[in-house]
């Protein structure tokens, strides 16, 4: 995975939306377009078997959008949106595929995050981590002063 | 037998897994994806249009999916992931437009398979 050099564009701070990058956010557009349509159809169809579980598909769908913009964005206001966005998914993938080991009954019917996403290869548990890793291998080489 | 679930089928995933590693082998010669591999995405996406003609042939013939709306959902998200991965391939002419095809094409099967037991 060495390559250095690969892109003119280094300091300050390399773009979030080229290279791996433009991987990482065609990636969270797909799963955007697979959360949100599963989340769609489950609400539309069938709220009242899972409400926790059909919310929470439709609350990872708006985050991997938003994450997906961030990373496109870039610059300061991109790059905060983003990190935010891959901190909360982590956390949410986390602590829902945790609560679905412990608590199988309140999670009727599979989110993306149930069981740390093994429906879904265990992609929804890699790519915040990804993100964040794309995110700090981006970053500006020194603390931005507050210019 | 649904024609979803037919040899055709079969031939479209294994284009795709073919597609998939061609795009891999691109990748990692640090090589962006060219013209044939364009062409290769062209002719999976052609057995994919086939594909949903005769499942669409076969529904007006009065066949109905188990589960229609996501059927569809599935068919739509199916038909427009090679030219999204296309298109976003070109605008990353380095290795990891490579990469990008090969992720898509690595992930039709998977949607085929899906396709395949939402029809029932």
């Amino acid at each position: 995975m060495a390559e250095p050099a690969a892109h003119p564009d280094t300091a300050p701070g390399r773009a979030t939306n080229a290279g791996p990058g433009r991987l990482l956010i065609g990636v969270y557009s797909l799963f955007a377009v697979a959360a949100g349509a599963r989340a769609t159809v489950q609400i539309a169809t069938r709220f009242d078997d899972a409400p926790v579980a059909y919310t929470l598909s439709a609350v990872a769908a708006v985050i991997y959008l938003v994450a997906a913009v961030g990373l496109a964005r870039g610059g300061a206001g991109g790059r905060r949106l983003a990190f935010t966005c891959c901190a909360v998914e982590l956390a949410g993938v986390l602590a829902v595929g945790t609560a679905s080991l412990i608590w199988p009954e309140a999670f009727p019917d599979a989110t993306v995050w149930s069981l740390y996403g093994v429906g879904y290869g265990f992609v929804p548990l890699v790519l915040p981590v990804l993100g964040l890793l794309w995110l700090r291998r981006t970053a500006p080489p020194t603390p931005p002063t507050s210019a | 037998m649904a024609r979803v679930n037919g040899p055709l089928a079969t031939v479209v995933i294994f284009a795709a897994l073919a597609l998939a590693a061609w795009c891999g082998i691109t990748a990692l010669l640090n090589r962006p994806p060219g013209r044939p591999h364009e062409a290769g995405a062209a002719v999976v996406e052609l057995g994919l249009v086939a594909l949903t003609a005769l499942t669409v042939v076969e529904i007006i013939g009065g066949e109905r999916p188990a589960e229609p709306a996501i059927f569809v959902g599935y068919l739509i998200t199916t038909l427009a992931l090679l030219p999204a991965g296309v298109i976003m391939a070109r605008m990353e002419p380095t290795r990891w437009g490579s990469v990008i095809l090969g992720g898509a094409a690595l992930v039709l099967p998977v949607l085929i398979l899906r396709l395949q037991q939402v029809y029932g």
